[in-house]
């Protein structure tokens, strides 16, 4: 889903890769604006890789790279300590390939041949130069608001897994309204934090995939799976097998979660992102399709796209105060009609809601997300 | 006559015959020096299968494929899907023959009956109902298909369904209304002006009550789909260039293979017929306008500017797959459309597309009812359209603004000829 995956996965472990997704900004100048000179040919055969100029200026590098060997080859830009910058797979002899990579920083790297695709490959060295001084990414603010947000995360995944942990109990010792009192409850902390999840390609259909989801011959797990169950078919003989599944995901979820490495950016999207997800699932009743506990859901989405918000507060501030100024009056206002719908510590089911008040915090929502659609902007610059 | 495109529309005045006969032949002549000057504007609308259907905006009804599919794809669309309302096989066969009378005359920019919308008597209601009585052909095609329903015990057609066309399984994430979906029988009416489209859907309909009625129809007001090289790639409303791997009508081999029925196939009455899927893709626009150009780019595998894939220079260079960027990330994502969708994921499966634009009013809740109807030609819905969409609806990030509001699946006979009707094929 939309939230933070647009941008390459980053997480702590390949920190190299951290540095190469700040480096290249927003991205917009891409393959149209070729930099400096035409493409630089790369002859590549079993034993040899003859690359045609050994230097070029930073920006884009387009290589030309035709297979003359009879194995299939590889070809790597590589910047120091083997870190990819750009690659090109599966060159079937007799090939030519393309490969536009953009270098943002002028330095040493080793563009590569792999006969055959394994091995360290034949390595030519390859020189960038000019280009913009390698910028400090380390702008105090943006570090400040990912390290607020990363403790909302820490906070609410930890809630996750303990409420998790007691529903799945409730759910094993067949005490059904018990276990239909804790789902929606439990779920808050999901859906505060889902874009985190949606990091973790297999987790977040594991944990959160709805019946309409599913594709054939897929099995049906997760909350939603629960909910049917708890809600509509009554606990199967599976169900525990399902319960005990959620909670080992959520615990994968959660340490997984340790080691996410999110930007300012991503902040900005996945703010944005909650909000979207409001306005197709939520507001249209499809997310909690057994329960209609959807305003439980939009609250904790709400929520989460506030806290996002809030920990880049101090930046937009700086960078756009008028939009603070409008998301505060349109967060207050979604809040508000949230807040109308209210019952005891929770709200009032889906079905309960009429059109006219399903209009109405659709309209809230539109007026909420067309602005918070700017953060991502502000941000960046 | 109002045109929503008036240059367009002059165009085509010029150089075609009305249903009235206003132009003569000195008018067809003229029509001529106007197409050579029209330095590529237009053309790609009205441009036939030869250079004198280009100069009348006429389509050839007849052929060894209907119109249609390999045609360059006109401006607008109006799609019906009906349903037989009678069991008497004979009122079928016989509606079948008018119809495809009445489909010959008006894509030759001819009234539906003779006499038409004002030269019948005085005391009978019109036979034309007159709309595009000022209009030329416009390059209408109308091309039908029988829905698998249509070959239940009702006609004694049951031994005759071909074996691909299976009632479409529910795809994951589907929102199906079945108000939008199914029918016995199809009306791709196809026109470079709306009104002709809409008039010829109307007048078959009229012309079927008591043996067919409307089941669902849908309007299309911009093609999302060339259909053949001469023809620039249209956008869809996401804002991208949609179909630039589109079969196109050049290529020989893959319509061959991919696109057109043979004897082989199981069906011999289908031999240069095809499947037709129809999908109502709703678009969430709204929440679409908001995702950062980059965002939007990694989700189609495009750019938005020039269509290229990402990783490449030109909209046409080849899409490669297999070119990973900063981290070894793929370029083209795993998740993004046109990955999903390709050829090379797919065993080879290619389809030829044929969609359109629409925005049917709003949805109640302050958003555009917005988005792309499919309209897709292949040759083994099981082998080609169902892995695809199969792919698409569970792994492409795309669907997260995407929603399949309404699906058809029809069976698209060979073309007729001269004197012959639609439905002998099946009916034979």
């Amino acid at each position: 889903m939309s939230r933070f995956h647009r941008s390459p996965l980053a997480v702590a472990a390949s920190a190299g890769a951290l540095l190469a997704l700040s480096a290249c900004g927003s991205g917009t100048d891409t393959a149209a604006a070729p930099a400096a000179g035409g493409p630089i040919k790369v002859e590549a055969s079993d034993t040899a890789c003859n690359v045609s100029v050994g230097t070029a200026n930073a920006g884009n590098v387009t290589f030309e790279i035709t297979n003359k060997g009879t194995k299939v080859t590889e070809f790597y830009l590589y910047a120091e300590g083997d870190r990819i910058m750009g690659e090109v797979e599966n060159i079937a002899p007799g090939l030519n390939r393309r490969l536009i990579v953009e270098v943002a920083d002028a330095g040493k790297y080793q563009a590569t041949c792999k006969p055959g695709m394994t091995g360290n490959g034949i390595r030519n060295d390859f020189t960038v130069t000019g280009g913009a001084a390698k910028q400090n990414d380390t702008n105090a603010l943006k570090a400040e608001a990912t390290k607020s947000y990363a403790s909302y995360v820490a906070n609410n995944s930890a809630a996750l897994e303990e409420q998790t942990g007691k529903f799945v109990e409730l759910v094993k010792a067949g005490k059904v309204a018990e276990a239909k009192a804790a789902y929606a409850s439990t779920r808050i902390y999901y859906e505060r934090i889902e874009p985190v999840a949606e990091k973790f390609g297999d987790l977040d259909p594991a944990i959160d995939f709805r019946e309409a989801d599913i594709e054939a011959g897929q099995q049906f797990t997760g909350f939603h799976r629960l909910e049917k169950d708890l809600w509509v078919s009554g606990l199967q003989a599976d169900s525990s097998q399902i319960a005990d599944k959620l909670l080992t995901d959520v615990k994968d979820l959660v340490a997984k979660s340790k080691t996410l490495d999110l930007t300012a950016l991503d902040l900005a999207n996945g703010a944005k992102g909650l909000m979207d997800e409001v306005a197709t699932g939520k507001i249209t009743g499809e997310e909690e399709a057994f329960s209609h506990t959807d305003l439980w859901d939009f609250q904790a989405n709400l929520d989460g796209s506030k806290a996002a918000i809030a920990s880049l507060r101090p930046i937009l501030q700086e960078g756009d105060p008028a939009l603070v100024a409008t998301l505060d009056k349109e967060f207050a206002n979604v809040q508000a009609l949230l807040t109308k719908q209210a019952v005891g510590d929770g709200f009032k089911l889906y079905t309960e809601l009429s059109p006219d008040q399903i209009k109405e915090f659709a309209s809230a929502v539109d007026a909420l997300s067309e602005p918070l659609s700017k953060v991502a902007e502000v941000v960046a610059k | 006559m109002t045109s929503p495109d008036p240059g367009q529309a002059d165009h085509v005045d010029q150089s075609a015959v009305s249903r009235r006969r206003l132009f003569g032949l000195a008018g067809a002549g003229v029509a001529l020096v106007g197409v050579g000057a029209a330095a590529g504007y237009g053309v790609d609308q009205i441009t036939g299968n030869s250079p004198a259907q280009a100069a009348s905006g006429t389509i050839d009804f007849h052929g060894e494929h209907q119109a249609g599919i390999v045609t360059p794809t006109q401006q607008n669309l109006h799609f019906a899907a009906l349903d037989v309302t009678t069991k008497d096989r004979d009122k079928l066969v016989k509606l079948l023959r008018t119809w495809t009378d009445a489909a010959r005359r008006m894509t030759s920019g001819q009234e539906v009956v003779p006499g038409g919308a004002i030269g019948g008597a005085p005391e009978a209601p019109p036979g034309d109902t007159g709309e595009a009585l000022d209009l030329p052909a416009s390059s209408l095609t109308l091309t039908i298909g029988f829905g698998p329903s249509l070959f239940d015990d009702r006609f004694g057609l049951a031994a005759k369904r071909p074996a691909a066309l299976i009632d479409l399984p529910l795809f994951p994430k589907d929102k199906l209304d079945p108000a939008r979906s199914g029918g016995d029988l199809c009306i791709q009416a196809c026109a470079d002006d709306p009104q002709v489209a809409v008039h010829a859907v109307r007048n078959l309909v009229r012309l079927g009550f008591g043996v067919t009625e409307v089941r669902w129809s849908q309007l299309g007001f911009g093609r999302s789909a060339s259909t053949t090289r001469a023809q620039p790639t249209p956008r869809n409303l996401f804002g991208f260039k949609d179909g630039t791997n589109n079969i196109k009508a050049e290529d020989a081999d893959f319509l061959r293979d991919q696109v057109w029925v043979t004897e082989a196939d199981g069906q011999p009455w289908m031999a240069g017929g095809s499947f037709l899927v129809a999908r109502r893709i709703r678009m969430h626009i709204e929440t679409w306008d908001r995702e950062p150009l980059e965002g939007q780019e990694n989700i189609v595998g495009r750019t938005k500017g020039t269509g290229a894939a990402l990783g490449q220079a030109a909209e046409f260079d080849p899409v490669d797959l297999h070119v990973n960027g900063a981290g070894g990330e793929p370029v083209i994502a795993t998740d993004s459309h046109i990955r999903l969708a390709s050829h090379e994921t797919l065993n080879g499966a290619r389809i030829l597309r044929r969609g359109y634009n629409f925005v049917d009013g709003s949805d109640g809740v302050g958003h555009l009812e917005a988005g792309l109807f499919f309209l897709a030609f292949n040759r083994d819905t099981r082998k080609q359209y169902v892995p695809m969409q199969n792919a698409l609806s569970s792994k492409d990030s795309m669907m997260e603004y995407l929603q399949h509001t309404g699906s058809a699946h029809f069976a698209v006979p060979p073309g007729p000829k001269p004197g012959t009707s639609w439905g002998d094929a099946l009916f034979a």
